[in-house]
């Protein structure tokens, strides 16, 4: 049975059709304007002209499929699993389908306009729209063919059957098919027909990555191009005061020949070299004075003005239901608990790097960036060039996290290239890529909570964050609207030290805070954890609170499942398990951390997750984000951790900075809820409750609490030997 | 916490900074004469001089494993080694692992485990887990967890990683 859609985007403004000259068909469609809405669409399909499209599907005339895949591959799979659904509608074979990152091998050079944020989620309805509105039209073209009505035609694997035994490959009705308007309605598959949504696919790169091909921004090079070693403040709030260029250059032209320029830029200077060790290396001996000119901040200065600001009354309010201080004042306990975290740099695998040509006709830009459009803009505007002169290229990237949302690394590229007038590429060293800033940045919350006959009566959370606070759906999370008194304020404090989005942001700390809290609360209410849990999110069914974010039927189904499936309630000799969940990016996550000890350390040895997150396109691409964001959850909880002393940043590299081995690495076993519901993204929701889940193990090993990240610091190992 | 390594001192390298040294490389079975700076590793060697970009840079320091090739059959970490001190020396990349279109059968338990997410670190978990077999010491997964911790995966791809490994010496053995 399919389903009759009749979509809230009109597919006339996103899809476009054109015949092309070799033979075959190009559809052309604007996959993130068509997740907007109606009214932010252009009125009239004739005013786009194909450079406006972002990704397209290629029928060739012996029926191969090519899609070029507009999203930039950061690793969460979306190269793979946006084709999948655009193939399962059209009705093709995955193995007939080609999978190539845009730009498009046309004539045209096709600018990228794609945003790498927008989730599965997001594109989910207009993808699924994509591939049937094309389905369609090779369908009429047909049985405008044989004379016959469209809805007594069938298709299967690229083949379409009609009356009479009459079949035609999709690659024969091409040609016939550009010519067609776009259907204004389309059938969509019931999920359960779905042949390639659910399989595990193969990441379509695969090949190319095993056998060493040159994808990544690191491994792009043009003929003449330099590469630029930059120079930065070494401490955050210094600028630079005093530089002589010209003595610098004489000196290191002497002992690195192959140096062929020094610039300075804002606070910066670039060193140009034909190879990265000598730029690198002659980055070292430059001599450059650098003065304060805003405060020399430590991280001791961090966690003061961070717990006074806790302690202060100087909050925005984000959420307030009913009066949390009543309950406090009749509670006949009151629970109050701090929790605190560090500055996490990103350390993506690939460290940061970008190519930029700055010609007088046009700007050439090539390299590992997760938003292109909004950094082709940044580039347009500090160079004071028009838009229309940037051509931005994405490469394959090498990890993202966050990282590469923000196009510093692009600008610097961009400015350096045009004073030197010459291609470059600026490349980070680890050492760089650590200490360049944009972290995720140390947060403190405070949560208290009021009990009174047994039950929980009030619940106040307070966030005290370095330069920003948590996005406005947070504070509707749970136990938003399962608490009678409830509220959430927020303060953050102003500083020089650059920070961003980082892996599941604010969440990525919240959610062991909050599920640490929660298991703490339960024993002083001297009741079962995970009942808790269930009883309180029982409040929330049938409530008419439309800010609620998350589905309390969805996470009790997770909270069972995990229990059921980790044998959370069974005793083991010396396995200690902890208990989390929590609700981010719209997916329902549940997991039971199991922590032994060994030598008297807590060691995390397994971990098992249930993960609600609608219907699951690639199961393959699915498992591996899962498992990575527990893994990462797991490690960063445990040893991430970046101090500052006077603006400067305490570690630069792997050996004073932890990430977690193979070694360390939990066993992952996942399981997902079973539904219809559209997809939720998954590179960033079992992160969070990963944290929590072990703190709770690790409490019921060792008999101690964690309120600070990492735990490998905050930890009296002492203790637990004794 | 492993000891930041030691590179080649300055004075040292001023010293050999005036003349290239020839040297003789097998690099993925081809023979060639390559004339290197002193203080060029093997690392930017590859990429940068013979444009092998497969073995990949992470930290530059040898905590990372990024970098790791196969050196007359063992896994070193290129961006520790200096080419000069190399002459002679056979080097197997990733690029060099597939005979034509036959796949490395480690390769190709990378592709039946999908033991990656960004690949980044992928051609050195690959060369590693080649030179973890050669070595002959790994017997659990235990052992294999231990001996493959130089390889730092970001992404967390280990469980599948692993899986590889443990495959791969099974075949082995067989
Ligand atoms: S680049 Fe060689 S170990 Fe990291
Ligand atoms: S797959 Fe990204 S670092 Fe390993």
């Amino acid at each position: 049975m399919a389903v009759r859609s009749n979509n809230k985007f009109s597919r006339r403004s996103f899809l476009k059709v054109t015949g092309l000259a070799g033979g075959g068909v190009l559809i052309g469609f604007n996959l993130f304007s068509a997740c907007k809405s109606d009214t932010e669409m252009p009125k009239d399909i004739s005013e786009l002209n194909f450079n406006d499209f972002n990704a397209y599907i290629k029928i060739a005339d012996n029926g191969k499929v090519t899609i070029f895949s507009p999203n930039p591959e950061i690793g969460q799979g979306v190269k793979t699993s946006m084709p999948m659904i655009i193939a399962e509608e059209l009705d093709v074979a995955w193995e007939d389908v080609y999978v190539q990152q845009a730009p498009l091998d046309t004539e045209k050079y096709v600018r990228q306009v794609a945003g790498g944020s927008q989730s599965i989620r997001a594109s989910w309805e207009p993808l699924r729209q994509t591939g049937a509105s094309a389905r369609q039209m090779l369908i009429n073209a047909a049985a405008a063919g044989w004379d016959v009505d469209p809805g007594e035609c069938t298709t299967s694997n690229g083949v379409i059957t009609g009356p009479g035994g009459n079949r035609i490959g999709y690659g024969e009705v091409v040609k016939d098919a550009a010519g067609l308007e776009v259907p204004e309605e389309v059938s969509l598959k019931d999920p359960k027909d779905f042949k390639i949504i659910g399989k595990d696919i193969r990441n379509v790169d695969i090949n190319k990555i095993i056998t060493g091909k040159p994808l990544y921004g690191l491994d792009y090079s043009e003929e003449g191009m330099l590469i630029a070693s930059v120079l930065r403040p070494p401490a955050f709030g210094q600028e630079l005061a005093d530089f002589q260029k010209l003595e610098n250059f004489d000196a290191i032209k002497k002992d690195h020949p192959g140096v062929v320029d020094i610039i300075r830029f804002e606070n910066k200077i670039a060193v140009l070299a034909k190879d990265t060790w000598t730029a690198m290396k002659a980055k070292k001996t430059l001599q450059a004075n650098w003065q304060y000119a805003g405060n020399p901040e430590s991280t001791e200065d961090h966690d003061e003005i961070l717990l006074g600001l806790l302690d202060g009354n100087d909050f925005q309010n984000m959420r307030k239901d009913g009066d949390v201080e009543k309950a406090f004042s009749e509670a006949d306990e009151v629970l109050e608990r701090t929790y605190e975290s560090p500055f996490l740099p990103h350390n993506c695998m690939e460290p940061m790097n970008f190519f930029a040509n700055v010609t007088d006709e046009k700007i050439h830009l090539v390299g590992p960036i997760q938003t292109p459009e909004g950094t082709a803009n940044q580039v347009a505007e500090k160079l004071g060039r028009p838009l229309e002169e940037v051509h931005l290229e994405m490469t394959r990237m090498g990890g993202g996290f966050g990282r590469r949302l923000y196009g510093d690394f692009v600008l610097e590229a961009a400015e350096i290239s045009s004073l030197a007038k010459k291609p470059v590429k600026v490349v980070y060293s680890r050492e760089d890529d650590m200490t360049a800033g944009v972290y995720r940045p140390a947060i403190k919350y405070r949560i208290k909570a009021a009990v009174k006959d047994g039950k929980l009566t009030g619940y106040h959370l307070k966030e005290a964050a370095v330069n920003s606070n948590m996005y406005n759906l947070i504070p509707n999370f749970f136990p938003a609207g399962a608490v009678e008194n409830y509220q959430v304020d927020v303060a953050n404090y102003q500083s020089n030290i650059t920070t961003g989005a980082w892996r599941a942001p604010y969440t990525n700390f919240l959610a062991f805070a909050e599920q640490s809290f929660f298991d703490e609360l339960a024993e002083v209410m001297q009741v079962d954890r995970v009942q808790l849990h269930l009883d309180l999110l029982e409040k929330v069914k049938g409530s008419t609170d439309d800010r609620i974010q998350y589905s309390p039927e969805r996470m009790q189904n997770v909270i069972k499942t995990v229990v059921e499936k980790s044998g959370f309630k069974n005793q083991q000799e010396g396995v200690y398990k902890g208990f989390s969940a929590y609700y981010c990016h719209n997916t329902h996550v549940a997991e039971v951390a199991e922590v032994v000890l060994e030598n008297g350390q807590p060691v995390t040895k397994k971990v098992t997750c249930v993960v609600d997150c609608g219907i699951v396109v690639n199961r393959l691409g699915a498992l591996n984000q899962i498992e990575g964001g527990i893994v990462d959850g797991v490690g960063h909880a445990m040893y991430g951790d970046l101090t500052f002393t006077d603006g400067k940043p305490e570690s630069d590299n792997f050996h004073n900075y932890q990430l977690i081995r193979m070694m360390q690495a939990p066993k992952v076993e996942t399981h997902f809820i079973e539904n219809n519901l559209s997809p939720t993204g998954l590179g960033e929701p079992t992160l969070p409750v990963a944290g929590g889940a072990v703190a709770n193990a690790i409490k019921a090993a060792t008999g101690q609490r964690i309120y600070k990240q990492p735990f490998i610091k905050h930890l009296d190992t002492k203790e637990v030997i004794g | 916490m492993i000891e930041k390594p030691h590179r080649p001192n300055q004075a040292a390298e001023a010293a050999f900074s005036i003349q290239k040294h020839k040297i003789i490389l097998t690099i993925n079975e081809v023979e060639q004469e390559i004339k290197v700076d002193a203080w060029t590793t093997v690392l930017d060697l590859l990429r940068e001089h013979l444009h092998l970009t497969g073995t990949k840079k992470g930290c530059d320091h040898g905590q990372c494993g990024a970098c790791t090739v196969l050196m007359d059959g063992t896994r070193i970490n290129s961006c520790l080694t200096l080419a000069v001190m190399h002459d002679g020396a056979e080097i197997t990349t990733v690029e060099g692992l597939a005979k034509g279109e036959q796949l490395h059968p480690v390769q190709e338990a990378f592709i039946e485990q999908d033991a990656f997410q960004c690949g980044y670190c992928t051609p050195g978990q690959i060369c590693s887990a080649i030179g973890l077999i050669n070595e002959g010491k790994a017997k659990t997964p235990e052992d294999i967890r231990d001996l493959m911790s130089g390889n730092i995966c970001r992404c967390g791809a280990y469980n599948n990683i692993l899986k590889v490994v443990q495959e791969a010496l099974e075949r082995e053995r067989s």
